[in-house]
């Protein structure tokens, strides 16, 4: 066996049985009784639980008593607990680098039922541990100031909360969002379940009291090109793209929207769902923050053919005085410099089009549930009467629960907001129409403070229920009380017979989904997503809102289908989490970075190219390349090109990945 | 491209109006088709529910036969598109049986069976390989003012076989609608024809006929387009017994929409097998005159 760095190295080696997870499939006696012959173990042990306080003790004490200088503890995932141990490792004596886990749930308990394999497995991954452990260093770790101010994206309920506790608590915000508003999907319903309050009237002064903050700088219609940078000192490159309207002249007085060429509203309104119309120039809704015009190039004459007499822009000179329309305005760039950033990106809803035998886009009196939402909503496009598009008034509604949701052809996740929307709108429509609503339903799930409540007094109003999952909505009619209607065909799965429902009116309670720039966003940002597109939390319980990137939070449906009493709370602590970081001050960089041998580095700027963080600088006078260690990575790409072999990577060494593997193949 | 023609009983038979106009679409468009040579029955239903080993490699005789040549195989009956298509996927997934099946065409002195070679219905092939662009330019009796109630029946879309949408298929909307058809949009696009239960329990297949006909009545459908022989079977001589039985008169010549596409390019009106037809389906192409 080949030495060490030169001190005699004293190892405690510590298997956890993580209760019945490790010992159920792991014989950790075992593997107790085989580490302690290994040479330079001075001290084997098994605890039940290794990172409560009495397990953490063990390891103090053992370094105390025994004169440990090496620790190896085969528990769980690095990502778990490395941390703990190697604070325990500190409050023994020893420097924290000197410590090292193995991971024996994760990478074996878990991934077999195979006792044997696994207790072999569990062995060898100890004794590549007791192999690598000898070339440890004590690491020093490097302390860097954070940036007080944070970056939140995305303006909806998750992204203004977030913002606002922050701002209030005296903290720089950059919120940034996409749309020319801020407000998000709840912007866009009527009442809020199960409480049946006015989200305008709840929402409204949240959004004005951003655009009032001093402490809140607010890009609207704005995109991330880049984020660059670690914990406590991030850059973000920001997008403006161009409204065509200059933000701080308009006064949102709509003599712009009112001199259009074009007399009445011809293109659909992306905040009505369609259902209303908007001019080229328009604002996208009252209440909107801010409250400033844009014009849409997509449907403006002047853009198509520049030929339009310009009626807006004369308008806003001569009549307002403001001059604010500037059909030249080209997008720009601004660069901002945070400490911490919150994502909070939402959800897109489900595209109804994908169930064709459901007949959204085909039979006009489909709708979907966000459709609703606008067309009950007061300010809607037809002030809250629910009328339908060929202008009846429903007297017969059915309303399709799941649609997308618990469905294999689709998605198999719930999305939770459904029922109880589903519910609220059953509610509204029969309050306002008086029409029987039926409700077709797999399973009725309402988990929430007063919502199997609002579900009860549902059932007393007289709204039906029908638990089946739907086959079609067909308007394939039989009987003259089908005439004229569409019919919704399902098992009823309590009475056991398939019937048909007629109805004036389909609402298709679709679904909730990652956006489609899910992806493209966690690249940007370092993070990571689930198999199904939700950005994935630190841990599913006890890091609900940090994310594998430190100084990096999620918040809202970005992370998984939830409502709003959920999204507000996770904004919460995720801002509560940024806060955190921003008054400790500062923050540790871990040590896992690659150090150049100025000795043997012959300047050839091979690694300078290739590095994907420019963290490597060129020192002319030396003829040398540099690190700059706040800004590695410790991604190894220069330490494996390097052709002097003149940089190698702390906890990463050759000596100790060889020795690692010799231990692994010894068993 | 060439392909390879699998007939199978009822395009020697009921659904020899199907191969006549199959035949002539072909050859409108200049497009070989040659017959697969000593072809047997495709293993039918029935035969897999006795003896699937047998049956599979009934059908898989097959398969190997067309292995001798390139190309994709045609099999115009839905039936028979299903079930090859099935026995190709059994076969692909399943090695045991494979290996019997393979050992027993070898007895028969068929050494080499090619598990790759697609199984394709003629739908499939003039929208995704010919392409509807190619046979909008080559339509010279434009249908226009011929409204057609589009029909797929149950299985030539069943999920799997998959070259269009499983509940509501549009192949054959967009083949009529390149032909000049207007084409009428409707919900019962894959619903039951009444299959073989208009021979074991005629009550309910006569119903079923009769659902599809009063549907393409009451949207005002001059004929129905179907793509299966035995769809067109039962919706042309079973029209008689529905109308009666729910006193409700029907004329609808019930065409395969190979002869819609064949007449629309050009082939004459006697070559395309209308004289097999129970309700005269002459008057259709007398209208689009």
């Amino acid at each position: 066996m080949k030495q060490g760095n030169g001190t005699v190295p004293r190892i405690g080696v510590y298997v956890c049985h993580c209760g019945t997870n490790i010992a159920g499939n792991v014989d950790v006696k075992a593997v107790v009784d085989f580490a302690s012959k290994l040479p330079g173990v001075v001290v084997a042990r098994e605890y039940k639980y290794m990172c409560s306080d009495p397990g953490q003790s063990l390891i103090k004490n053992d370094i105390r008593e025994k004169n440990l200088n090496r620790v190896i503890v085969a528990s769980c995932s690095p990502h778990l607990h490395e941390h703990t141990f190697r604070h325990a490792t500190l409050e023994g004596g020893q420097n924290p680098y000197l410590f090292h886990m193995v991971n024996i749930r994760e990478q074996v308990s878990w991934v077999t039922e195979d006792k044997m394999s696994a207790t072999e497995k569990a062995k060898a991954l100890v004794e590549a541990a007791v192999y690598r452990v000898r070339y440890h260093e004590a690491l020093e770790t490097k302390e860097v100031p954070v940036n007080p101010d944070v970056l939140i994206i995305g303006g909806g309920i998750a992204g203004i909360t977030a913002a606002l506790t922050l701002a209030n608590a005296g903290k720089k915000v950059y919120l940034v969002e996409r749309d020319y508003s801020i407000g998000g999907h709840m912007a866009k319903f009527d009442k809020t379940f199960p409480t049946l309050d006015c989200a305008s009237c709840i929402l409204t002064p949240k959004m004005t009291a951003v655009k009032d903050h001093p402490n809140i700088h607010l890009f609207t219609y704005s995109e991330i090109l880049e984020i660059d940078g670690y914990v406590g000192n991030f850059t973000a490159r920001i997008l403006k793209k161009p409204r065509y309207v200059i933000e701080d002249r308009c006064i949102g007085c709509y003599v712009c929207v009112e001199h259009c060429v074009y007399k009445t509203p011809k293109f659909p309104s992306e905040f009505d769902e369609g259902l209303g119309l908007r001019k080229p120039v328009f604002i996208p809704f009252p209440q909107a923050v801010p409250l400033i015009a844009a014009i849409d190039p997509e449907t403006c004459i002047e853009f198509k053919s520049h030929r339009c007499k310009k009626t807006c822009q004369e308008a806003c000179r001569d009549l307002v005085g403001r001059d604010a329309i500037d059909f030249t305005q080209r997008e720009e760039v601004v660069e901002v410099q945070v400490g911490a950033i919150i994502v909070a990106t939402g959800f897109k809803t489900f595209d109804a089009r994908r169930i064709p035998e459901y007949g959204y886009g085909r039979y006009p009196n489909v709708y979907t549930s966000l459709e609703i939402e606008r067309l009950v909503n007061s300010s809607g496009p037809t002030g809250g009467e629910i009328v339908m598009r060929d202008g009846r008034k429903p007297r017969r509604v059915g309303i399709i629960h799941c649609v997308g949701s618990r469905d294999r052809n689709f998605n198999p996740w719930c999305s939770r907001v459904c029922c109880m929307y589903s519910l609220k709108l059953a509610h509204l429509v029969r309050e306002r129409t008086g029409a029987e609503v039926y409700n077709f339903y797999i399973d009725i799930r309402t988990p929430g403070k007063g919502y199997e409540e609002f579900y009860e007094k549902l059932m007393q109003e007289g709204v039906h229920f029908i638990r089946g999952k739907v086959a079609e909505v067909t308007d394939w009619t039989i009987t003259p009380e089908e005439t004229g209607k569409l019919v919704i065909r399902v098992e009823d799965s309590l009475v056991g017979v398939v019937r048909r429902i007629p109805v004036d009116m389909v609402i298709l309670s679709v679904g909730l989904e990652p956006r489609d720039d899910a992806e493209e966003v966690r690249r940007q940002l370092n993070i990571s997503c689930s198999s199904e597109g939700w950005f994935l939390e630190r841990h599913p319980k006890l890091a609900p809102v940090s994310t594998f990137t430190d100084g990096i939070f999620i918040a809202g449906a970005c992370q998984g289908p939830k409502d709003i009493p959920d999204t507000v709370a996770q904004a919460g602590a995720a801002a509560a989490e940024a806060l955190a970081l921003i008054d400790r001050g500062s923050v540790e960089l871990e040590p896992n970075i690659a150090v150049i041998d100025e000795q043997k580095c012959s300047g050839c700027h091979v690694c300078i190219a290739l590095c994907p963080y420019s963290a490597i600088a060129f020192n002319e006078e030396k003829n040398v390349a540099v690190i700059n260690e706040a800004l590695c990575k410790g991604c190894g790409v220069c330490v494996g090109t390097c052709p002097s072999k003149a940089i190698t990577q702390q906890l990463f060494t050759d000596e100790e990945l060889l020795a690692e593997i010799e231990g692994v193949l010894l068993v | 491209m060439a392909y390879v023609y699998y007939p199978g009983c009822s395009l020697k038979g009921t659904g020899v109006s199907y191969e006549k106009s199959l035949l002539a679409t072909f050859k409108r468009l200049n497009i070989p088709l040659q017959e697969l040579d000593d072809w047997n029955c495709c293993g039918a239903t029935s035969y897999m529910s006795i003896s699937e080993e047998q049956a599979l490699l009934l059908s898989a005789r097959n398969l190997a036969l067309a292995s001798e040549n390139d190309g994709d195989i045609i099999a115009p009956c839905s039936a028979c598109y299903m079930i090859l298509n099935r026995t190709a996927n059994i076969l692909r997934d399943d090695r045991t049986l494979r290996q019997k099946i393979v050992e027993k065409l070898k007895n028969v002195g068929l050494e080499h069976l090619n598990l790759s070679v697609r199984v394709r219905h003629p739908l499939d092939v003039l929208v995704n390989d010919v392409g509807l662009d190619t046979i909008r330019s080559a339509v010279v009796n434009k249908l226009t003012g011929l409204r057609v109630f589009p029909y797929y029946g149950c299985l030539i879309v069943r999920p799997g076989n998959g070259f269009d949408h499983p509940t509501y298929p549009t192949s054959l909307d967009r083949l009529l609608e390149a032909l000049g058809c207007e084409v009428i949009d409707h919900p019962l696009k894959t619903r039951c024809c009444g299959g073989s239960l208009t021979g074991t329990l005629e009550e309910v297949g006569v119903r079923l006929v009769y659902i599809l006909l009063k549907e393409a009545k009451k949207r005002g459908a001059h004929t129905l387009a179907t793509l299966c022989a035995l769809c067109q079977f039962n919706l042309d001589v079973y029209q008689e017994k529905a109308a009666r039985k729910y006193n409700e008169a029907f004329d609808f010549p019930i065409l395969f929409f190979t002869q819609l596409v064949a007449f629309a390019l050009g082939a004459n009106p006697r070559d395309i097998g209308l004289e097999h037809h129970f309700v005269p389906a002459e008057q259709v192409f007398e209208m689009v005159r």
